[in-house]
């Protein structure tokens, strides 16, 4: 079975990289200005949506300007989504006559689409209308995808720049983003996914009669529209309580190949489009090197526990040995189609990005095979990463790295012919310690009071797992679970909104800080002493701080929950 | 100044992506793909019977029996997807296996290994396949309880198999109401003589 667990990982990443290379460098195309192939469609309707919109595209913004505007675009479709919630009782598309939604999930949910986070305190199916998964939702899986992508190209020109005020102009950013990059691929791979059998229509729920003569109410909807850009934006936001393991949202074996791709393959092409927009497309394979690295670490160690099982399973007589009619291993939570290589190997990739759709459920996994996604996300999902994000979070730890590298030879650090100097490294460690801070202190304030207690749902270290777990999804913008936990009350919700707004604009505005400072500076040659950063040497190095800073912080964490919950399984201990 | 232009974007994007493009799918979906778009839902004499990419209940033991599932509060309940949620260490669901287990081989005397398919709950709560490994298994009770040969009951499960796509990528699987029609559609010409 090693076999099968190294071929369709295999492929899976050769795919990926082959999609990735010629999107980066397309991306790079469209965020440069230069000419591309669906201009004459596109830009028609770009000059359309300036005009509509009052947006001057010649303007360019310094990063206070592109910071602001970002975020009262944010502000405005988070309150437009609220509202929509509230009142969707009262709008059309809404066959099944669903309520209003009720005010702290409102609040929760449209801090989480805002965010791109996605996390889902409610169940698709029995709470938002058609009309608020496609206006609502659907407009924030785009728009927060977008805006990612925006901020990543921003601190690329950061780089780039040279004694320049400007970074660039959001808007222009933001609409390329959704018209050049986004929608297209999107169309194309809605209509994949209902070829597939993702339904796509606006009936009324299916009411079946069963073979057995029971009556089975079939929940129906725009699925495929919303399941495409929630992928490809890596939202993750399912359009039903189950997301990616309900089979009309990911029905085939292919269709999740599809979906997979689709989740990795703009945060890895935003490391090329990297590597072009500065001019040496080696500085964009260390980026994805390191990335490439981690996760395949990542992709090994969950497969490798999955597939081993859960003694306890053994134990209650079911066979967990992998067969040629059976994937054997921990299936609790599972789906056979995909079985334990295409659910751990998910698992990884949407934690690793920022997706945090799942096609299994994580709370179900063995301890090691959970901490797997934990660490991802704890390791600040730079790895491919969320669109956007991931690549700045990723630069973010690169110019760690440099800093450090130049601590041991004891010079000034550059990265990329720029200097790092002490107002750099401020904004860079202010990044890197927001996310911890929002984190750690809300799970323990959680872990304190009764209301955080309340909503555990397994005992023993699992639960205090289940609870470490839903304010790093939240702070990472990842929004996976371990979805036992009763998160729809008003603490969880209000809390995890707090978190995830946090951890996105936070976090966000140093890194623009970071990139107006950046392009302000002049460039420096390179010298006998600059420090490569498009090598072996530095992938290593990156690589190497970036487990460290991430151990350093969460290690003693997550010794308390899935750490210590391995060793208690492989003991036959239960709770 | 800005906000005004915040607000006015937020609409037009949120008429192009949120109302033009899910409109557009839904008919290029309708046009290229009806069966699919409106949920792959077939029908027995006119009445809807499910689909065959939604589980449903199969309790009686002339029918091949799904996973177990935690959607609802009957299992497969469509409307209400889900999994268990249940933690590895957790005594529940040590006890739930445990239960399941005795089930299967109570009403497949027998059975060799249980496979864990078969006694663990879905991820959705809707999982339409079990494994080749679970089919085998329910073989000879479908058979005997139907009065049929084996080997034309093994050779319907082999007809509503799905492979590997590609013979590479996921899990093969049996699809259970397919082939519980298929079963129910068989002439009687398929009994076997003595049993």
């Amino acid at each position: 079975m090693l076999a099968n667990a190294v071929i369709q990982i295999g492929l899976f990443f050769l795919i990926a990289v082959a999609i990735s290379v010629p999107l980066g460098h397309y991306m790079a195309r469209v965020f440069a200005g230069e000419s591309t192939f669906p201009d004459p469609a596109l830009k028609p309707i770009e000059r359309l949506i300036y005009r509509l919109g009052g947006v001057h595209p010649e303007t360019e913004q310094t990063w206070i300007e592109y910071a602001v505007t970002m975020l009262l675009f944010s502000a405005a479709g988070m309150l437009l989504l609220y509202a929509q919630e509230r009142l969707q009782g009262l709008l059309p598309l809404n066959p099944q006559g669903l309520g209003g939604v009720a005010p702290s999930l409102a609040f929760n949910t449209a801090a989480s689409f805002t965010t791109n986070t996605n996390w889902q305190a409610y169940a698709g199916e029995t709470t938002m209308s058609y009309l608020t998964q496609m206006a609502g939702l659907t407009f924030h899986n785009f728009v927060s995808a977008a805006a990612g992508i925006a901020i990543a190209i921003a601190v690329i020109r950061g780089f780039v720049q040279r004694n320049s005020k400007t970074i660039g102009n959001f808007w222009v950013d933001l609409t390329r983003a959704t018209l050049w990059v986004l929608m297209p691929i999107c169309v194309v791979m809605a209509l994949a996914l209902v070829w597939q059998g993702v339904p796509q229509n606006f009936a009324p729920y299916a009411r079946a009669k069963t073979v057995e003569g029971a009556t089975q109410t079939i929940a129906q909807g725009p699925v495929a529209s919303q399941e495409a850009i929630k992928e490809l934006g890596t939202n993750g936001g399912g359009f039903f309580n189950a997301n990616s393991a309900h089979p009309y949202e990911n029905p085939t074996p292919l269709a999740n190949l599809i979906e997979m791709l689709a989740i990795i393959a703009i945060g890895a092409g935003l490391t090329h489009t990297f590597g072009r927009m500065v001019g040496d497309a080696r500085q964009g394979w260390a980026l994805f090197g390191a990335m490439a690295l981690l996760f395949v670490m990542g992709a090994a160690v969950a497969t490798w526990s999955e597939q081993r099982g859960n003694p306890m399973l053994t134990r209650a007589g079911a066979d967990q040995s992998a067969s040629a009619t059976q994937s054997g291993g921990n299936m609790e939570g599972k789906e056979v189609r995909f079985g334990i290589v295409d659910s751990a190997l998910w698992a990884t990739v949407t934690t690793d990005t920022s997706c945090g759709a799942v096609n299994s459920m994580h709370d179900s996994f063995t301890p090691l095979g959970g901490l797997i996604p934990l660490v991802n996300m704890q390791i600040g999902e730079i790895i491919f990463g969320g669109v956007g994000s991931g690549l700045y979070g990723m630069l973010v730890m690169a110019v760690l790295a440099v800093f450090i590298a130049g601590l041991m030879v004891g010079r000034t650090p550059e990265y990329l012919g720029k200097k790092i100097e002490g107002r750099e490294m401020k904004l860079a460690m202010l990044y890197v310690l927001i996310f911890p801070l929002v984190i750690l202190i809300p799970a323990a304030i959680a872990v304190a009071l009764p209301a955080g207690l309340a909503g555990i749902s397994n005992p023993g270290p699992h639960g205090f797992t289940q609870i470490l777990y839903a304010y790093t999804e939240a702070s990472a913008n990842n929004g996976s679970a371990f979805a036992g936990l009763n998160a729809n009350t008003h603490f969880y919700n209000v809390t995890l909104a707090l978190v995830m707004l946090a951890g996105r604009f936070l976090m966000k505005v140093p890194v623009l800080a970071l990139a107006g400072s950046l392009a302000a500076k002049k460039t420096v040659p390179e010298s006998a002493g600059t420090f490569p950063t498009n090598g072996a040497i530095f992938v290593v190095l990156l690589v190497g701080v970036i487990l460290i800073v991430a151990a350093l912080t969460f290690f003693p964490a997550d010794a308390l929950g899935p750490i210590v919950e391995q060793l208690a399984m492989r003991h036959g201990r239960l709770y | 100044m800005r906000l005004w232009t915040a607000i006015r974007m937020t609409i037009v994007l949120t008429v192009l992506t949120g109302i033009v493009y899910p409109f557009a799918i839904t008919a290029a979906a309708r046009a290229l793909f009806p069966y699919q778009a409106d949920g792959s839902l077939i029908a027995r004499a006119g009445v809807i019977v499910g689909s065959p990419l939604i589980g449903q209940n199969f309790a009686a033991p002339r029918y091949f029996q799904g996973r177990p599932s935690a959607a609802g509060d009957q299992g497969y309940d469509a409307d209400s997807s889900g999994g268990s949620n249940l933690g590895p260490t957790n005594k529940a669901l040590a006890t739930a296996v445990a239960a399941r287990v005795r089930a299967v081989r109570a009403s497949n005397p027998g059975a060799a290994g249980v496979p864990v398919d078969l006694v663990t709950a879905s991820g959705s709560g809707l999982d339409p396949e079990i494994s080749p490994a679970a089919a085998a298994l329910q073989i000879p009770r479908v058979a005997k309880t139907r009065g049929l040969r084996e080997d034309i009951v093994a050779a319907l499960v082999r007809a509503n198999t799905r492979p590997r796509f590609l013979g590479l990528f996921g899990e093969p699987g049996v699809n259970v109401l397919t082939l519980n029609l298929a079963l129910d559609r068989l002439r009687p010409a398929g009994r076997s003589d003595g049993s």
